[in-house]
């Protein structure tokens, strides 16, 4: 039984609480930027890339028995790290869970300013992405 | 450098703590922070003095008025200018580019051309796009050269008797090159076409004279320079300024309005439509004391003091690159380092207080030439230390031992 994406949460809130500086939690997301499974290089398309002025992202979706699967790959590595948390909290879930999803716990582990530097990252474009394709996918389903 | 902490204090901002470190501002060819002298103008003018100007007869309406064009006087002082109605506030460097490009936009004809360089800021690159899908002229791109510097032999075979219009840039604010602009006013007014210089990067940091230097039009803004938002300048010579048609209609530039024809008024107020900033310029005067007290000479040999250290510094990181390498160049340093993200260095590099600019520095056409998406830049003003330049290299040596 997969895990639920506020459990997810949840458990990630929890491992950034540990961090008691700056240092320690970027290394941390550093890290998660490093271990993102790879996107296979044949989805890095034009059609696949959401843009920021600063860094781009891209982003893949299929649905496997009823579940989503996302993968995606960034040109920074601390926007990477933050795709890597999306990913672990969205993918694999069901298209109605993913459109729920609050995904406050980015608030939560201090890192909202890299969402609200919406020009610059992409990554509010990438969490608007893969509500879009969740939404594309339950209408299929 | 005592002296330099007496410079830092009369700016309050830079006292600021960022993510419990002192705040290292290296970011001074976006904006420049702002004396307390042009802070108390502001507020001066709200709490004692707000009117609008020139049409008022009541006392606070004079008060503000006489202000206001004694600001005109000063900046007429500060770049040498023939005559005060030669100098037209607008909102800014883009502003006043794009004045001049839909005002000879709308004198330009199909075959004409205009000369642009390759290392232009989007400000001075877009407006002349839209000039020449309006008007039917053509663009034309002096190429620049690996190290950064503008190719004067194309240059000299781009212009023709087509050409009515070269607009280039004093000092490029991706790469630092100080243009030969002298050079290339001299040729083109040989052909006899008008040059526009697009001054943002060049007004705080090298001596301005109208008179000698020759530019037909030069563009730059307050805020650049230690004074507020939202306060352009567009010098240009009084014949020239009286050919070109308003940009804007409304109050302030007429000087007869019936129903169906409106005479202009002269210069400077032809080209001052509606309500200005008028504590912005009021205050601007204040920040242009400060240069001028200051003095460009002292304040170049400064910047100069820390674009030579912190190039040596910078280049004695492994991995690092300078993009722009020119032999003249202003107080601006672009770099990329290997395997690591712009973006990534100037979050980390704000983590530690140092605020740097990263990206493409909306100069898009350079870094496309330079096969790379964007370039770390920090850029300095007078109340920089060598000290700053040391806590930059400490925090970008933690930042790539974090990154790799």
């Amino acid at each position: 039984m997969n895990m639920s994406i506020s459990e997810i949460e949840h458990e990630i809130i929890e491992e950034f609480g540990v961090f008691e500086n700056w240092v320690d939690k970027y290394d941390y997301l550093i890290d998660l930027g490093k271990s993102i499974p790879k996107i296979n290089p044949i989805y890095k398309t034009d059609e696949n890339t959401i843009s920021g002025c600063q860094s781009q992202v891209w982003l893949h979706a299929k649905c496997e028995n009823s579940v989503i699967v996302f993968t995606a790959d960034s040109d920074a590595i601390m926007t990477k790290g933050i795709v890597a948390l999306l990913i672990r909290v969205l993918s694999n879930q069901k298209p109605e869970k993913i459109l729920d999803a609050k995904l406050d716990f980015i608030a939560k582990i201090g890192l909202e300013e890299q969402l609200s530097q919406t020009r610059a990252t992409g990554l509010s474009s990438m969490i608007k992405q893969m509500k879009i394709y969740a939404f594309a996918f339950k209408e299929k389903l | 450098m005592s002296n330099k902490n007496n410079i830092q204090s009369l700016f309050p901002i830079l006292k600021s703590s960022v993510n419990n470190n002192k705040l290292v501002y290296l970011d001074n060819a976006a904006t420049t922070q702002k004396p307390n002298s042009v802070i108390a103008e502001i507020n001066k003018f709200y709490l004692k003095e707000n009117s609008n100007i020139h049409r008022g007869v009541h006392h606070l309406s004079q008060v503000a008025t006489k202000k206001y064009e004694n600001s005109r006087l000063v900046t007429q002082n500060f770049i040498n200018a023939r005559h005060s109605h030669e100098i037209i506030f607008t909102k800014g460097t883009t502003d006043s580019i794009n004045l001049l490009a839909s005002s000879f936009g709308q004198l330009l004809k199909k075959g004409d051309e205009i000369i642009i360089s390759e290392m232009e800021h989007h400000s001075n690159m877009v407006p002349w796009q839209m000039c020449c899908e309006r008007s039917g002229a053509k663009l034309k791109i002096i190429p620049c050269n690996k190290i950064g510097e503008l190719d004067l032999d194309m240059f000299n075979q781009l212009i023709s008797n087509k050409t009515k219009i070269v607009s280039v840039t004093h000092i490029s604010n991706s790469l630092g090159t100080i243009n030969p602009i002298r050079k290339i006013i001299e040729i083109s007014h040989q052909k006899n076409v008008q040059v526009i210089i697009d001054g943002a990067q060049a007004a705080a940091h090298v001596k301005l004279d109208m008179q000698k230097l020759d530019a037909d039009f030069y563009c730059f803004s307050a805020h650049k320079l230690y004074g507020p938002t939202g306060v352009g300048v567009l010098y240009g010579k009084e014949n020239l300024l009286n050919l070109l048609p308003p940009y804007q209609g409304g109050g302030e530039m007429i000087k007869d309005v019936s129903l169906l024809k409106t005479t202009y008024a002269d210069l400077p107020h032809k080209f001052e439509a509606g309500t200005p900033n008028i504590a912005g310029v009021i205050a601007f005067k204040k920040s242009l004391d400060f240069i001028t007290e200051t003095g460009l000479g002292n304040i170049k040999t400064h910047e100069d003091k820390l674009l030579d250290y912190a190039t040596e510094k910078l280049n004695s990181i492994k991995g690092l690159k300078i993009i722009g390498t020119s032999s003249d160049k202003s107080a601006i340093i672009s770099f990329i380092i290997q395997d690591i993200h712009h973006y990534d260095l100037g979050l980390l590099l704000d983590k530690m207080g140092v605020a740097i600019r990263t990206g493409h520095h909306c100069t898009q056409p350079i870094m496309k030439k330079f096969k790379i998406s964007g370039t770390s830049r920090i850029s300095f003003a007078y109340y920089n230390t060598i000290e700053e330049i040391d806590h930059l290299i400490l925090a970008i040596n933690k930042a790539i031992k974090m990154l790799s």
